[in-house]
């Protein structure tokens, strides 16, 4: 006889908008940044930085300050061992950690005004300030450079002496700042250009951008005397804080122990280390906790913002629109140290279009400025910023709306991806789509307003990931992931294990485990922390089922294939289906001691299958005639998310990313003296975009489910800010009837090109 | 020079402190009184991280002196919460997910506090130049208005 | 045998060969035969390539298999921010 089970399905929570499990303590104060945490008897750290844009360092005498009563330790060159010459990958840039190493303390040379030269540790802030003071560096002051095309020319201030161009052959006699060239492409552009009817050629520039994250960088390390290193600080990627530490210092991985603590805002800036490894330096010496943290001015002058550019392209099509040749070349500043950004830029130009003949050169420049960190999407906005603003001007030549010559030479599923693979099946044709069904899209303009249309591409990553997942003597369970929360993850990972096991979504406690207690993770980055971590929570899921399984068949005196877990529950299925009563996760908890020990799983992958995400973006803006002021009256959006399993937080992830976009667009830029410094290193003239400067951003999530995730997940995290530069730029275009090819699109830039046409003044 | 010892009211609790000249409330709030819920974003009063109240008043706690506050009350983010309840912009910045990495919420809350307790009715383009002095990377902005509008609303029916 | 571009500076350091067909039946088989034919490629292959079998791009995948017929791009290594 069939014993009927009448309980109802486990509520199912992909999708939906639950509350965040870590929300309350972020909406109350309790949650702890990485300034927030103290330890007793710790000393306050403070890094002296060069005042210097380009200087030799001759000596740096820290006597004085060592004795200064209150001063415990002052560390200089001296305390990091060189490094040899070593790439490692650090982002999509190959790092060198002969540069690592001196872009955390200087050795030879300062090459960027605010690069570290010396830091102390001291009883109080006051102390540690007047050391400073007393720390002698006598400098030789050198000619600097800043902008990319000074820094490329032969006669330019050379930052090293050993940087020959890669990339070039035969290798070049001199050195210079050049430190490669690269190339991409396919088929045969003069041909392809031949065919065309018409052609599009225009060169564009960008300024460096800041990732402007709302908390500075901070790092509290406390060394014991034998050596063993706990480090607490606000990073992407305490794994990678790790093994910088560990290698720039000589440490053994296991002894270092690093707990990221929340993070106040990231977007691949804080992927990197500049305070972490001082801090250890400085704990080391004073055998104290040392704690660091950024001022806002620091942040500016010492951490990587992203490259300033020169971008030429070169498009042609038919008259009837389809494009037949695409070239572009790119030149984007590295900072200090090599490792620019250029090579994404080059593969992601013209990646959201099928196009027969395409070549693609960049360039990676060092000039003396902050060495560049990523910054969403690293490379990207850049580059696609000048392709989609050509693409637009190509539209208006051919009398073709741009949202169908996009639609028209669009990549899709089984095209040739300008970097070579074909794509799989990817979600770019219902990007437009969408966007063009809105009532945005045919809404009618005023005077001085203009519409502007742009599309956007990132590869997305997958990584090494571990999560676990524990089920607890009363059925709740304990999930603790690996990759720093950025804003969303813990809900979003906490609904998968919920849904995977059948259990209440509010039963489900997320953590994020430091490196002592979880598994290798990469960081926080490259739209990956959902697509991994999700995965890695399958498999933990996974082998807790199969285990659930085992224990209930031995229970129940069954085989292991007569017993199935479906819906939260383990049931007797097949012949024996009926036979016993289901037993729930809760169930089980309750006798696993008596049934073998405690139950979990871990899910340890290399998340492989990463899916790419298009976006398309519709902008209205008003330009004032009087003042150049551009206004975002407007802003629509539609991006592939393959499977949203928290729409709320995509959204959110869309909507800051334009957010970024619209700040680069408009207002964004480092401002330098002639003598080489940063004349706008506060947030009250680096302009980022306030409440008052946009409007509700309406985000459309389209999902089309990446074949390679066990929900269809896509990252979604990077694309977002690639489209808005050209989008607004082509909406000033269509307000205006002016192309702007310099970034930003601030009031005085704006102002002056009507002036030049005669076309400022009050509006009628 | 000595320090200064400051009485004054923290979250209707009285305190007793003693403060460097150029020390900021900030500062004291941090480091002395150990409430980090207000943080430090650029300590020149452009990012509104620091966002408390004095005397009722919306200030950058950067940019007042731990030693002016002698005798005053000051409300921070620790003080909004009523015990167990969260206030309903509390409750309304979770269900819309106006914070991503939260580290400009606090700020937010409190700025927003002070917003609907002068008028309880703003428009959305009130709202958004009322908190043009707080800045937020992560959301654009959007979630965070829909909930402070969502939660006006609601204060105005209870 | 399996068809294999390498994309971008890659293909300097092959003498031009930008495409070659290659009987890998693995990622870390394919870049022992690669580094036989070119010694110069050794270094770049295990500092930072991606690689795309058949458009799926994979990275840090030593181990995974590839067919006869695959369709094999190595590009430069992508990451994020």
């Amino acid at each position: 006889m069939q014993a009927k089970t009448s309980a109802a399905l486990p509520q199912s929570y992909v999708g939906t908008r639950t509350v965040r499990p870590d929300g309350v303590d972020k909406v109350t104060g309790r949650a702890r940044f990485g300034a927030d945490f103290n330890l007793p008897g710790q000393l306050v750290g403070r890094v002296l930085r060069s005042p210097h844009a380009h200087a030799r360092i001759l000596s740096i005498d820290a006597s004085k300050a060592e004795r200064l009563p209150g001063v415990k330790a002052v560390v200089t060159r001296d305390d990091f061992p060189d490094q040899s010459s070593e790439f490692i990958p650090a982002g999509e840039m190959m790092m060198n950690y002969r540069d690592v190493v001196r872009n955390v303390m200087a050795r030879e040379k300062a090459l960027y005004e605010g690069h570290a030269v010396a830091a102390v540790a001291a009883t109080s802030t006051a102390v540690a300030r007047r050391a400073l003071k007393l720390i002698d560096v006598q400098y030789e002051v050198l000619p600097h450079v800043i902008d990319v095309v000074d820094a490329m020319k032969p006669e330019a201030p050379l930052l090293h002496e050993d940087l020959y161009t890669a990339g070039v052959e035969p290798k070049p006699e001199r050195p210079s700042n050049i430190a490669k060239r690269v190339e991409i492409g396919h088929g045969d552009i003069e041909a392809g250009f031949a065919r065309a009817d018409v052609i599009v050629e225009r060169e564009f520039s960008t300024q460096p951008v800041h990732q402007g994250y709302i908390e500075p960088h901070a790092a509290l390390a406390s060394v014991s005397e034998d050596g063993a290193v706990e480090l607490w600080c606000t990073t992407q990627g305490h794994f990678i804080v790790r093994a910088h530490c560990a290698r720039l210092l000589g440490l053994d991985i296991g002894k270092v122990r690093v707990t990221a603590s929340e993070i106040g805002g990231g977007f691949g800036g804080k992927t990197v280390v500049y305070l972490e490894p001082l801090a250890v330096a400085l704990s080391r010496k004073a055998k104290r906790p040392v704690k660091l943290v950024m001022s806002r001015e620091e942040v500016f002058k010492a951490s990587g913002p992203t490259s300033g550019a020169r971008i030429k392209v070169k498009l042609g099509a038919t008259k009837d629109g389809k494009f037949t040749a695409a070239f572009a070349e790119l030149k984007y500043q590295a900072g200090a140290f090599q490792g620019s950004p250029v090579q994404p830029g080059t593969m992601c130009a013209f990646a959201p279009y099928d196009i027969e003949h395409v070549k693609v050169i960049g360039y990676d420049v060092v000039s003396n400025r902050p060495k560049v960190a990523a910054y969403r999407a690293p490379g990207a906005p850049i580059s696609e910023f000048a392709v989609e603003s050509v693409v637009d001007e190509l539209a208006k030549k051919l009398e073709i709306d741009p949202v169908e010559l996009r639609l028209q030479n669009a990549a899709r599923e089984g095209t040739k991806a300008a970097y070579g693979p074909k794509f799989g099946p990817i979600g770019l044709v219902d990007t437009l789509h969408a966007v063009e069904k809105t009532n945005h899209y045919t809404t009618p303009l005023e005077e001085w307003q203009g519409r502007g249309v742009a599309s956007g591409f990132w590869f997305n990553i997958g990584g090494e990931t571990c999560a676990s997942l524990t089920v607890n003597e009363d059925g709740t369970v304990s999930l603790m992931a690996g990759t720093p929360d950025i804003g969303g993850l813990r809900a979003s990972l906490a609904m998968v294990a919920a849904d995977e096991l059948g259990v209440p979504y509010d039963k489900v406690r997320p953590i994020i485990g430091d490196t002592g207690s979880v598994g290798y993770n990469f960081l926080t980055g490259g739209s990956r922390s959902a697509f991994s971590g999700s995965m890695a929570v399958v498999e933990a899921a996974k082998q807790i089922k199969a285990d659930l399984c085992t224990r209930a068949a031995k229970l129940w005196e069954l085989s292991p294939d007569q017993v199935a877990f479906e819906n939260g529950q383990v049931k007797p299925v097949g012949d024996t289906n009926g036979r016993h009563k289901p037993l729930s996760v809760a169930d089980l908890a309750k006798v696993a001691g008596k049934t073998g020990g405690p139950i979990g799983g871990v899910g340890r992958i290399n998340a492989q299958g990463a899916g790419p995400s298009f976006g398309t973006h519709l902008v209205d803006v008003e330009v004032d005639p009087e003042t150049g002021r551009v206004t975002i009256l407007r802003y629509t959006m539609a991006q592939d998310a393959g499977r949203a399993i928290h729409p709320s937080y995509v959204e959110g992830q869309y909507q800051g990313g334009a957010a970024q976009g619209i700040g680069w667009a408009l207002n964004e830029e480092y401002i330098y003296g002639a003598d080489g410094k940063l004349q706008n290193a506060g947030f009250l003239d680096y302009r980022m975009p306030v409440a008052s400067d946009v409007p509700m951003i309406d985000a459309i999530i389209v999902e089309v489910p990446n074949p390679r995730h066990p929900y269809g997940v896509r990252g979604v995290g990077e694309t977002p800010i690639v489209p808005p530069m050209a989008a607004i730029a082509n909406a000033i275009e269509n307000a205006t009837g002016i192309r702007f090819t310099e970034l930003p699109m601030s009031p005085p830039k704006v102002l002056k090109a009507l002036k030049e046409r005669g076309l400022n003044g009050v509006k009628a | 020079m000595a320090k200064h010892h400051v009485t004054a009211t923290v979250n209707g609790d009285a305190v007793e402190f003693l403060c460097e000249t150029e020390e900021t409330l900030l500062d004291v709030l941090r480091d002395t009184l150990h409430l980090t819920g207000s943080k430090e974003g650029c300590s020149s009063g452009d990012c509104g991280a620091c966002s408390v109240t004095l005397d009722g008043r919306l200030v950058c706690s950067c940019l007042v002196l731990g030693c002016e506050v002698a005798g005053r009350s000051i409300e921070t983010i620790e003080g909004m919460a009523a015990g167990e309840m969260l206030h309903p912009l509390q409750q309304k910045f979770l269900e819309h997910a106006a914070l991503q990495c939260g580290i400009c919420t606090p700020g937010f809350l409190v700025a927003s506090k002070a917003l609907l307790e002068r008028d309880p009715d703003p428009t959305e383009t009130e709202i958004r130049y009322w908190l043009a002095g707080n800045l937020c990377r992560c959301t654009g902005y959007d979630k965070i208005i829909k909930a402070v509008m969502d939660a006006a609303a609601e204060m105005r029916t209870s | 045998m399996a068809r294999v571009v390498l994309v971008g500076n890659l293909a300097q350091l092959t003498d031009g060969a930008g495409e070659l067909d290659l009987a890998a039946t693995s990622v870390q088989h394919l870049f022992q035969l690669l580094t036989e034919r070119h010694p110069a490629l050794a270094r770049h292959l295990e500092e930072g390539v991606a690689v795309a079998i058949d458009g799926q791009i994979y990275q840090d995948a030593l181990l995974e298999p590839i067919a006869p017929d695959s369709e094999v791009f190595i590009i430069p290594q992508i990451a994020g921010g």
